[in-house]
């Protein structure tokens, strides 16, 4: 963990200047169930891109190729958003 | 030019000459026409400005502090309800260090309704960390709001200009205004220190910080509103070399060999001239000191200028509701404790919810601190 | 000026408005106020608020002088009271505070010497009567008795010159009646030159 700052080195109105430092805390470790991708199934309509709340959904040239384990928290919108009759993402139990 | 003005109209005129990129507002008495004429000035194409008509006053501020953090500037105003509406609000406003200007016609707070003139709106404002200017005159109304344009981006806070409701708000009065082009060139053009919607240099507004980060915060915004007095003076001071007109962030009026002082802020100031120099005229000793930047409190120069006089009355247009003494009476007698003169301090609470104030109620406070005593800890002026 | 001057006597001139809401005793008052600083003097003009209900009785007050007007306490004693319409005297009330040789305005069509007696006045206060609200009807074509009175109030208490003010006053309806009531311009300032011209002791 990096050094706390003091307040003489805060930015004036508390804003976070460096986008980039949200990538420090690393959210994956938060879930409890894991959005699992079927790259045969989808159909890059992405959905998923579009609703995921932390961008964990990868994205190459259009195309869906995976998913962040990083940062996703697995609450599952990806899933929720899959059109019904592809269902290329599925919820599991994630496994420590 | 000269003029004949309500406060009203010359905040609204003021606001005209500002041009501010955009003003979201919801209508209240008695500032209702400051709106009503701005955005009259905006239906006839004399500013440039988007006017956000909205739904409510929390709406009003959510929407200034939307505009403020894309970087505009940004201005609105209200009054009494619509300022306690706002109270969250005022708080994000602060805290995050946005510009927003905004006029006041300082009304009381129901219950029981009332729509007249006192402090007590803006007081109950006081932690949310904007500068407050009380305003004499409706010429000091419209100066200040020009001014507070200034002081607010210089030091990233916001701020608010108050007037008395109806005493000022509704009052016409003679005052000079300026051309547009050199108030537009006093206040120069905004340059926000950030701007959420530039997508060049993506930033993140409005984090949640716990407790290793908040604190910090506050503290970093604390020391923004104890820096804000000499850029006041410093804005004050560029004011009176273009427009030959100047303030204080107090004033001392016939103070020189004054045993006792009345202390106030708004309106009143001028009927208590008045009854200060009825009383000169009768060879006794005292003055007034007029407080026109209540936030930041100027606590060195209070310190400096108070410590001379036997006697300071305080007179608050606001009551804390048993805190033994008005915001201003309480914060004023801090101020003195480490003095080492120490004065005797009274306290006063006048003109709630529109009370006359008169010449001799002004007259009979001034007696009491020449005489240096009175009865109660706590005097309510024209209560029966 | 000169005449002005000893009339305010080194202090400001207070003035009172009585009429009914909806009579437009504040208008008048800014009115005076607005044309009284066209002439170079301080000025203030303030409503009394209230209910604000058509027809309730409200006031408005002036202060003038020749220094600027630090004082904002309401007019006590006023030392001009103007009565838009006659049926408040009694209800508001309308000699209260008036100062000893103060001067009391009234719309009315009842004599001077008549109006005195029913309202006993003390000996000191001068009385001027004007049926304004007849002037009102036969030029505007409408009982709205402010504008007249407001020539009447001048030529009472002769603190401003009149051709000046209606010049200023002609300035300020050309602004109020903008957008297609242009025409209510030219009989609102013959109202108040008949009332300037009509109104007696």
């Amino acid at each position: 963990m990096a050094k706390l700052k003091s307040w003489k080195e805060l930015p004036c109105g508390a804003i976070i200047d460096d986008p980039t430092a949200v990538l420090e805390n690393k959210t994956g470790a938060w879930r409890s169930q894991r959005p699992c991708w079927n790259a045969e199934k989808c159909i890059h309509c992405l959905n998923c891109w579009i609703f995921c709340p932390d961008a964990a959904v990868i994205v190459k040239d259009g195309k869906v190729v995976g998913i962040n384990y990083d940062y996703c928290k697995g609450c599952g919108i990806c899933a929720e958003v899959c059109p019904t009759k592809v269902q290329a993402i599925t919820m599991e139990e994630e496994r420590k | 030019m000269i003029l004949a003005k309500t406060g009203n109209e010359a905040l609204a005129y003021a606001m005209k000459q500002i041009n501010p990129d955009v003003v979201a507002a919801y209508p209240i008495t008695p500032s209702t026409e400051i709106v009503q004429i701005f955005a009259q000035y905006v239906s006839d194409g004399k500013v440039d400005s988007e006017f956000v008509a909205v739904e409510s006053e929390h709406s009003a501020m959510a929407a200034c502090i939307g505009s403020a953090a894309s970087g505009c500037r940004t201005m609105t105003a209200t009054a009494s309800q619509g300022l306690m509406l706002m109270h969250e609000m005022l708080f994000i406003a602060g805290g995050l260090r946005l510009p927003i200007v905004m006029p006041i016609a300082s009304r009381s707070v129901s219950s029981p309704l009332n729509i007249h003139g006192d402090h007590s709106d803006s007081l109950a404002s006081r932690d949310s960390g904007w500068l407050q200017f009380f305003c004499e005159t409706v010429q000091e109304g419209y100066d200040t709001l020009i001014q507070c344009v200034k002081i607010a981006e210089r030091t990233s806070l916001p701020a608010i200009c108050a007037v008395d409701g109806f005493i000022l708000s509704h009052c016409m009065e003679r005052i000079e205004t300026f051309e547009d082009k050199p108030v537009r060139e006093f206040i120069g053009k905004y340059k926000p220190n950030w701007n959420l919607l530039d997508i060049k240099k993506p930033i993140l507004v409005g984090p949640a910080t716990m407790q290793d980060y908040f604190f910090e915060f506050k503290r970093s915004q604390i020391e923004g509103m104890n820096k804000a007095l000499p850029i006041i003076e410093e804005v004050q001071a560029e004011f009176k070399q273009k427009f030959g007109r100047g303030y204080g962030v107090i004033e001392e009026y016939r103070c020189e060999d004054a045993e006792a002082v009345v202390l106030l802020m708004g309106s009143a100031c001028g009927t208590m001239r008045e009854a200060v120099d009825e009383m000169r005229n009768q060879g006794k000793k005292v003055g007034m000191v007029k407080l026109r930047v209540f936030r930041p409190l100027p606590h060195q120069v209070l310190a400096e200028s108070l410590a001379k006089f036997k006697t300071v009355a305080v007179m608050d247009r606001a009551d804390t509701v048993n805190a033994w003494g008005g915001a201003l009476f309480t914060e004023i007698s801090s101020v003195l404790y480490d003095s080492p003169t120490r004065p005797k301090m009274l306290s006063y609470v006048y003109g709630l919810g529109g009370k006359e104030f008169s010449l001799a109620d002004a007259a009979a406070v001034l007696e009491q601190a020449h005489a240096g005593k009175k009865e109660d800890l706590v005097t309510y002026i024209g209560v029966r | 000026m000169a005449e002005s001057c000893s009339m305010l006597g080194g202090q400001a001139l207070e003035v009172r408005w009585h009429g009914r809401g909806g009579q437009g005793a504040k208008t008048a008052a800014l009115l005076f106020g607005e044309s009284a600083l066209d002439t170079g003097m301080y000025i203030q003009a303030f409503p009394e608020y209230g209910p604000e209900r058509m027809g309730a009785p409200v006031a408005a007050f002036n202060r003038l002088s020749d220094k600027p007007i630090r004082s904002h306490a309401g007019v006590k004693n006023p030392r001009v009271v103007v009565v838009l319409d006659a049926s408040l005297i009694e209800p508001a009330r309308v000699t209260e505070g008036l100062v000893e040789d103060g001067i009391l305005l009234v719309n009315s069509n009842v004599e001077p010497a008549e109006l005195r007696k029913r309202l006993s006045l003390p000996p000191g206060i001068k009385l001027y009567v004007v049926d304004a609200s007849k002037i009102a009807m036969e030029t505007v074509g409408k009982n709205v008795p402010n504008t007249p009175m407001l020539g009447a109030l001048v030529k009472v208490t002769g603190i401003l010159d009149f051709e000046p003010m209606m010049v200023a006053i002609k300035h300020k309806l050309a602004e109020k009646f903008r957008g297609g009531k242009e025409k209510f311009v030219e009989p609102n300032l013959v109202s108040i030159r008949r009332a300037y011209e009509e109104v007696r002791c």
